[in-house]
C-alpha cells in the first residue's frame, strides 16, 4: 500500500530503486489475493444448490445413470471439494482454466476473445467519461453554489440513476431502428472479417493492420455501448472531480498562481488539475470496476461477445468452469487496476513513497 | 468560493436528528422526497386503484397507449399501467430489505473487526477485500444463478455483494472512535465490550451509515431490476419493472412496453439519489458543504442548527 510522507530531502533518481522491491512485494500479495479469489469462486460454485449435471446433460441424459457416472468421472465431481480445488489450482498454474461444459471448448480460449471485447468498451467509456467528467467537474467547482453547479449536480445524479439496460434498448431503438444512424448489434458488420489479432481490441487492430474502413466500422459499433455505459461514470466522475477540484482551489499555491497573473486556463491545467490528480486517479480506478459491472447489462442488449455475455451464459447454464474462469479474470483485472493506480500515485505525486 | 451563496444551512456532525430537517430543506431533497413519497403511496394503494388485474390477459394485445388503456397493453393483453403500479410493490420493499440486511450485516462485521482488532480484524477485512474484488453485478449474477433464479435469491445476492462497503466504513469509524476519551472513560467505568460498542460507539456510527444506506437504495433498485432484466430475479408473470423491460425487447416496435417501466425505475432511483445526496451534504464531514463552512470552525457544539434559518449564512461562514 502507499503512504504519504514528506521527505526532508528531494528524492534522487537512484533512490527510487526501492520501487523494484515494492513491485515485487505487491506481486507477492497479489498472488495471495488471487489465491483468495480462486477460493471464493470455487467455494461459490461448489456450494451451488442447482444441479450442474442436469444442466449440462439435459433432462433426458441426466436420467441415464451410466451417462451421469461417466460425466461425473470425466469432470472429477466424485472427488472431495478440497481435492477438486487442488486439481483446479494445478491446472490453473499450467494455464488450463478447464473446459466449458456447455460448448466443450477450453475456457481460456473463450475468455481470450471475450475479455478484449469488454476491455475495448470499458476503455472507450473511461476515455469518454473522463473527458466529460473533467470538464463538467471543473466547471461545477468553479461555479460552486451557483445555478450552473446546481444544474450539473442534478445532471450527474440523473446519470447515476438511469437503468443502463433500459437506456441501451432506447438508444438501440432510436439510433438504429428509427434513425438508422448507428450500426446494429455486435462488434462488426457481417461484411467485415475481424482484423488479425494483436491486442484483441478491434479498433486498435484495424489501425495496426492499416485498414481505415474496418476501423471506422468497429468504432461505429463501439459508439452506442460506450456512450450508454459512460452516462453512469460521467455522473460519478463529475461528482468526485468537483470535490477534488474544490479541495485544491482553496490552496495557497493556486491563489499564488492566480496572483502572479497566470492565464486561467494554465492555472486550471497545470495547478488545479495537477493537484487534484490523485483523487481523480482513484475514482477512475473505481469507475473502471463499475464499468465492468455495467457491461453485463449493456452487452446483453447489443449482443456484444464480451465478458458480461460470457459470464451471463455461464451463470444461467451453471457452466461452472466458465463461471470460475470469469471470476478469476475479473479478479485479475481488479488487481491490475489497483496496482496500476498505486504505481501512478508515485508518478503523479513524488511525495508519495511506495513502501 | 463565496460562502454566502451556500444554499444550505451549516451542517452539524453527529447531530443526526437535528441535521435531517436541515438536509430536507434543500430543493433537491424536497423534490426527491415528494417523488419517493409518491411512489410509496402508489405501492401502498396500487391493489385498489389499478384499472385492470395486472396478471389478467384480458385486453386486446399490443395496443398503443390511449386506445384501450392509459399506457397500452402488452403482448399477451395485460394492462401496462396496472402492471407498472403493481411493480412498485415488488421492487421498492425488496430494495429496502436488501439495504437493511446489508447495513446490519456490514455494520456488525465492521464494528467487530474494528473493535476487537488483531487477527479477527485482519481476517474479516481480508474477506471484505476479497468480496470487493468482484464487480457487483457479475458476482450477484453468479450467486443468483447458482441459487436459482427468483426474487428472493436476487435479494440474497444483493446483500452478499453490498455488505462489504458498510463493513469498511464502519470499521474505520470504530477504529477512530475506539481511542476517543469518552469511549475509554466508559470502558474504565466497567462497561463490557458489548455495552461500550452499543452505547458509546454505534450511535456515533449511525449517521454516516444511514447516509450510505440512503444512497444505496437507488443502487439496490438498479441491481434488483437489472437482475430481473437478465431473468435472474422476478419470474414471469410477476409484474416487475426489470422483467417488463426484458419482455419488451421481443417487441421492440411496441415502445410503450419498455419506456414506461424504465421511467419508473429512473424516477424512483433518482428520488432516492436526490435524498441521499442531500443527506450526505448535510452529514458527511468531508462533503463540500462542510468545507464551505470555513476551515477549522467545525465545532459541532456551536449554534443551534435547528434554529439556523436556511439561506442565512452563519457568522463563521462570512469570509
Amino acid at each position: 500500500m502507499t503512504s504519504t510522507a514528506a521527505s526532508p530531502t528531494p528524492t534522487r533518481p537512484w533512490q527510487r530503486w526501492p520501487l523494484l522491491g515494492y513491485v515485487l512485494r505487491r506481486l507477492g500479495t497479489s498472488v495471495l489475493l488471487m489465491l483468495g479469489v480462486t477460493m471464493v469462486t470455487f467455494v461459490l460454485t461448489a456450494l451451488v444448490p442447482g444441479d450442474p449435471i442436469a444442466a449440462a446433460l439435459g433432462e433426458g441424459a441426466a436420467s441415464n445413470p451410466a451417462t451421469v457416472a461417466a460425466y461425473i468421472e470425466q469432470h472429477g465431481l466424485d472427488k472431495s471439494i478440497p481435492e477438486r480445488y487442488l486439481i483446479y489450482l494445478t491446472n490453473l498454474l499450467q494455464g488450463d482454466l478447464g473446459t466449458s461444459i456447455k460448448t466443450g471448448r477450453p475456457v481460456a480460449t473463450e475468455l481470450a476473445t471475450a475479455v478484449p471485447a469488454t476491455i475495448e468498451v470499458a476503455l472507450g467509456a473511461i476515455i469518454v467519461s473522463l473527458a466529460v467528467g473533467l470538464t463538467l467537474g471543473t466547471i461545477a467547482a468553479h461555479r460552486r453554489g451557483r445555478a450552473t453547479d446546481q444544474v450539473l449536480r442534478v445532471v450527474s445524479l440523473l446519470g447515476l440513476s438511469v437503468p443502463t439496460f433500459w437506456l441501451a434498448i432506447i438508444a438501440y431503438h432510436t439510433f438504429f431502428l428509427r434513425l438508422g444512424i448507428a450500426p446494429g448489434a455486435g462488434r462488426l458488420d457481417p461484411a467485415f472479417t475481424p482484423p488479425p489479432t494483436v491486442t484483441g481490441l478491434y479498433t486498435v487492430d484495424f489501425l495496426l493492420g492499416g485498414d481505415p474502413v474496418g476501423f471506422f466500422d468497429a468504432l461505429a459499433h463501439l459508439a452506442l455501448p460506450v456512450l450508454v455505459l459512460s452516462l453512469f461514470t460521467i455522473g460519478l466522475l463529475t461528482r468526485f472531480i468537483r470535490a477534488a477540484v474544490l479541495e485544491v482551489l482553496d490552496t495557497d499555491y493556486v491563489r499564488a498562481a492566480r496572483a502572479k497573473g497566470l492565464p486561467a486556463r494554465r492555472v486550471i491545467v497545470a495547478y488545479v488539475l495537477r493537484g487534484a490528480s490523485l483523487p481523480i486517479l482513484t475514482v477512475v480506478g473505481v469507475a473502471f470496476g463499475v464499468l465492468l459491472s455495467g457491461t453485463v447489462l449493456v452487452e446483453a442488449v447489443y449482443a456484444w461477445p464480451g465478458l458480461g455475455t460470457y459470464a451471463f451464459n455461464s451463470a444461467i447454464n451453471l457452466d461452472l468452469p466458465g463461471v470460475m474462469g470469469v471470476g478469476l479474470v475479473v479478479g485479475v483485472i481488479y488487481l491490475v487496476i489497483n496496482f496500476a493506480v498505486d504505481l501512478l500515485y508515485g508518478v503523479l505525486d513524488p511525495r508519495v513513497r511506495l513502501a | 468560493m463565496n460562502a454566502a451563496t451556500a444554499p444550505r444551512s451549516r451542517p452539524r456532525r453527529r447531530r443526526l436528528l437535528r441535521a435531517i430537517p436541515a438536509a430536507w430543506r434543500t430543493p433537491l431533497a424536497v423534490v426527491g422526497a415528494v417523488i419517493a413519497l409518491g411512489w410509496v403511496i402508489v405501492a401502498i394503494i396500487a391493489p385498489w386503484v389499478v384499472p385492470h388485474d395486472p396478471l389478467a390477459q384480458e385486453l386486446t394485445r399490443l395496443t398503443p397507449p390511449g386506445e384501450v388503456s392509459l399506457l397500452g397493453t402488452d403482448q399477451v393483453g395485460r394492462d401496462v399501467f396496472s402492471r407498472l403500479l403493481t411493480g412498485a410493490r415488488v421492487t421498492m420493499p425488496l430494495a429496502l430489505v436488501m439495504v437493511v440486511c446489508a447495513t446490519v450485516l456490514g455494520t456488525l462485521i465492521g464494528s467487530v473487526a474494528g473493535y476487537v482488532g488483531g487477527w479477527v480484524d485482519e481476517a474479516l477485512m481480508r474477506l471484505t477485500d476479497l468480496m470487493m474484488a468482484f464487480p457487483t453485478v457479475i458476482l450477484a449474477m453468479i450467486i443468483a444463478a447458482s441459487l436459482g433464479p427468483s426474487l428472493f435469491n436476487a435479494v440474497i445476492a444483493g446483500v452478499v455483494v453490498s455488505w462489504p462497503q458498510y463493513a469498511r466504513v464502519v470499521r474505520s469509524l470504530v477504529l477512530s472512535l475506539r481511542t476517543q476519551n469518552f469511549v475509554i472513560a466508559g470502558r474504565l467505568l466497567g462497561y463490557s465490550p458489548w455495552r461500550s460498542l452499543r452505547s458509546d460507539i454505534l450511535p456515533n456510527v449511525a449517521g454516516p451509515v444511514l447516509v450510505l444506506a440512503s444512497l444505496d437504495i437507488g443502487t439496490a433498485i438498479l441491481l434488483l431490476t437489472g437482475l430481473s432484466f437478465l431473468g435472474l430475479g422476478a419470474q414471469p408473470p410477476t409484474a416487475e419493472w426489470g422483467s417488463m423491460i426484458s419482455g419488451a425487447m421481443d417487441h421492440i416496435d411496441a415502445w410503450w412496453l419498455g419506456v414506461f417501466p424504465g421511467l419508473a425505475i429512473l424516477t424512483v432511483v433518482m428520488a432516492f439519489n436526490f435524498i441521499g445526496d442531500s443527506l450526505r451534504d448535510a452529514l458527511d464531514p468531508l462533503s463540500s458543504a462542510e468545507r464551505e463552512g470555513a476551515a477549522g470552525t467545525t465545532d459541532p457544539a456551536e449554534a443551534d442548527p435547528a434554529a439556523t434559518p436556511v439561506e442565512t449564512p452563519t457568522t463563521e461562514e462570512g469570509r
